[in-house]
């Protein structure tokens, strides 16, 4: 079997690819798929100990997390449709009316 | 009655909640009708309120009306309560009839003024705070009254609040009280801290008990003669009353003469007990009557303005008042408070009829020869004269010489007492020659107005002139409720002697006959003299009788035009001071203080402004800096 580690490291890296996504990029879906990588490196973490321990109660959070993840989708696309609307562009350094 | 005695207060004063609120948009006939059922309510309701109490006691007990408790604490604690005694029912005669007949009057004095309602409204608020004051049952709950009295007085001397000097004198007056109501407070504080007590009657039997210190008892009256002082325009603070003839005449006649004014000398008489326990205030109290007696004597014969002249003759004759209580003739001194009600307050209204007659002129050196003219207004204004004067048997000749053979006859200071009487005596002189100077320079000799103003002379309606001839009436015989013990009874004294509580160790005053006498002589010739220099002066010559005057000792002249220059003396040692002061603090103090103030808030926007700049509005920054929290997060928690 594969050590728990493994999978660890793995969630790790996932996760820190998506936070430098997140940090650097520019258009606001490339963000978002970041998001999604990093909230499914999460996921990774939870399966890997739900089959450690050997329970089910990471696995339910794993289902839960994919829902939030989709709901969350939704929202954040009407979100970007509604910016590329009003600006023509999905790009987040534009959406920056809230500054000094 | 007796048990509704706070219905007397509360009839003017929903007068003026009516007339106040809807007087604006109703007609005069409205105002005038509620302004006189409201004072008339009061007038009527007081004398049924006298005739129960007389019919139920007859040895001059206090009657006490408790409404509620209005505050206790401790052991100390007070009650809206009103009370009915002989002295009470004095006071509430003249104020309420004396009132009465002047709302009956402004009626016509003021028919063709703007704020005709508002006028009234006032009026029947003073009325009603006036009430309080008279009727309530202890010193806090007749400051109530007190301050109320106060405020009508300013409300009503800047009545023309559009004419700066009115409105200027509405505040000086308003001013000059609160350094009196100042020596109340602090009358009232001591009361409570050392005798436990404000009521009338507890004071007076806790500062009779043994154990109290005698520089107390001294210490609350001369307080309390701060605020009488006040109130009751003396020396030093007499110099808002001349000034608060900027009201309207009524105004004046009511309030400035026969009622509010008085209001100390009532407080005095009712304080008697502390008094007489103290000679030293009474000497305080008597002397500084005296001297105001005689200095407003004086200024009020270089007058011009006719109600300036009744003015200076109102701190005068209240200076007489004083030297009554002062010297212990308490009910000589509410005696001479009943009988001027009666004459100033005919000179007053005569005074304004006068002025009514001639346009709103009131300088008396443009008058003249109004005899023939206005014939009501001239012979109740002389009937008012001969009894300021005291010729005898007017009113003033007897409450005068009362107050007068009392300073003579004094036991509490005789030697100050007989030079007090002098004083006195050369004040009654002044007194009679100003007044007739002022009746013959207003009625006799030549017409010095203008052809237009001579075209309009015309005698006041009769809602002016039967106020006028009551009050005349009044003032003439008016003085037989206190005839000297040398003809008979002195009913005034008889009723008011219950007030006045016989005191261990206390001589009260008495009289001899032979003193009486003399001084009713010595009065007489010296009115007699008054009259005699004023009539030879004035009656044919006018005002070059003045003019001569001030050709020959100019600066005398000058200085009493001037009023012995008081009020820039005050402008240069208090007013002036103070305002420089107050400017140093406004100016220096208070920009310091701001500056502190100021610059903490500019240290705090300062540090918003670095703040601010973590707000760039970028969202990867902001994702940036949750990361860094996130991992500055984990790191602590590690």
């Amino acid at each position: 079997m594969i050590p728990t580690q493994w999978f660890l490291i793995l969630s790790a890296i996932l996760f820190s690819i998506g936070v430098c996504g997140v940090l650097t990029r520019k258009n606001g879906i490339t963000i978002f798929m970041s998001i999604e990588l990093m909230v499914n490196a999460v996921n990774l973490t939870f399966i890997a100990y739900a089959r450690q321990f050997d329970q089910l109660h990471g696995l339910i959070f794993v289902f839960f997390i994919m829902a939030i993840a989709a709901a969350e989708a939704a929202v954040g696309l009407a979100i970007f449709i509604s910016m590329y609307h009003h600006k023509d562009s999905i790009d987040v350094d534009d959406a920056n009316l809230m500054h000094w | 009655m007796l048990n509704n005695l706070w219905l007397i207060p509360i009839a003017p004063f929903v007068g003026f909640l009516i007339n106040g609120f809807f007087g604006k948009r109703a007609g005069k006939t409205f105002v005038t009708a509620v302004a006189w059922l409201g004072s008339f309510a009061a007038a009527a309701l007081g004398t049924l309120a006298a005739f129960e109490y007389a019919g139920q006691y007859h040895h001059g007990e206090r009657h006490l009306n408790v409404i509620y408790n209005w505050f206790s604490s401790g052991n100390i604690g007070a009650d809206i309560a009103f009370q009915l005694d002989p002295l009470s029912i004095v006071m509430l005669m003249v104020v309420t009839w004396v009132g009465f007949l002047i709302h009956v009057y402004s009626a016509g004095y003021m028919a063709h003024e703007e704020g005709y309602w508002r006028y009234f409204a006032y009026l029947n608020l003073f009325l009603a705070a006036m009430l309080i004051l008279i009727l309530g049952s202890s010193y806090l709950f007749m400051f109530v009254g007190w301050e109320g009295v106060g405020l009508c007085s300013y409300l009503l001397i800047g009545f023309y609040y559009d004419r700066d000097f009115a409105a200027a004198a509405g505040k000086k007056a308003f001013i000059v009280n609160r350094i009196g109501d100042f020596g109340f407070l602090i009358a009232m504080f001591l009361m409570f801290a050392y005798l436990g007590s404000v009521d009338f009657a507890q004071v007076s039997q806790r500062a009779m008990g043994s154990g109290i210190d005698g520089g107390l008892i001294t210490a609350i009256c001369l307080f309390l003669f701060l605020g009488a002082a006040g109130k009751s325009a003396q020396i030093p603070l007499y110099v808002w009353l001349p000034d608060a003839m900027a009201g309207p005449t009524p105004v004046s006649a009511l309030i400035h003469a026969a009622t509010m004014v008085t209001a100390g000398v009532y407080m005095v008489a009712r304080t008697n007990v502390l008094y007489r326990l103290s000679p030293t205030a009474m000497a305080v109290v008597a002397t500084v009557g005296a001297l105001t007696a005689l200095f407003a004597a004086t200024i009020g014969v270089r007058q011009n303005d006719i109600k300036k002249v009744l003015a200076y003759s109102t701190v005068s004759q209240l200076g007489f008042m004083f030297i009554g209580v002062g010297v212990g003739a308490f009910s000589a001194g509410v005696f001479h408070l009943v009988t001027h009600a009666f004459f100033k307050a005919c000179l007053f209204l005569g005074a304004g009829s006068v002025i009514h007659a001639m346009s709103g002129e009131q300088d008396i050196r443009k008058m003249g020869g109004l005899w023939k003219k206005i014939p009501i207004t001239a012979w109740t204004f002389l009937i008012a004269t001969i009894a300021i004067a005291g010729f005898p048997p007017f009113a003033g000749f007897f409450s005068k010489d009362e107050i007068l053979a009392s300073a003579f006859s004094t036991p509490y200071f005789p030697g100050l007492g007989k030079l007090i009487y002098v004083l006195g005596t050369i004040a009654a002189l002044f007194t009679a020659f100003y007044m007739f100077r002022l009746f013959y320079l207003t009625f006799f000799g030549k017409f010095r107005g203008t052809h237009e103003q001579e075209h309009h002379l015309h005698e006041s309606p009769a809602t002016m002139t039967i106020p006028l001839i009551v009050l005349a009436a009044l003032s003439a015989i008016g003085g037989l409720i206190g005839i000297p013990h040398v003809f008979g009874h002195n009913w005034l004294a008889e009723w008011l002697h219950p007030i006045i509580p016989p005191l261990p160790g206390v001589h009260d005053l008495h009289i001899p006959a032979n003193v009486e006498w003399a001084v009713m002589i010595v009065s007489t010739l010296v009115a007699a003299i008054g009259l005699f220099a004023a009539m030879r002066l004035y009656r044919d010559r006018g005002v070059a009788a003045d003019e001569a005057f001030e050709r020959r000792s100019p600066g005398l002249a000058r200085t009493l035009e001037n009023k012995y220059y008081v009020d820039e003396i005050y402008g240069r040692t208090v007013v002036t001071p103070l305002e420089v002061g107050s400017r140093f603090l406004w100016k220096v103090v208070d920009s310091v203080i701001d500056g502190i103030a100021a610059m903490l808030g500019f240290f705090v926007r300062g540090f918003g402004d670095l703040l601010r700049f973590f707000q760039t509005g970028n969202v990867r920054n902001y994702a940036l800096m949750f990361f860094i929290g996130v991992v500055v997060f984990m790191w602590v928690l590690r």
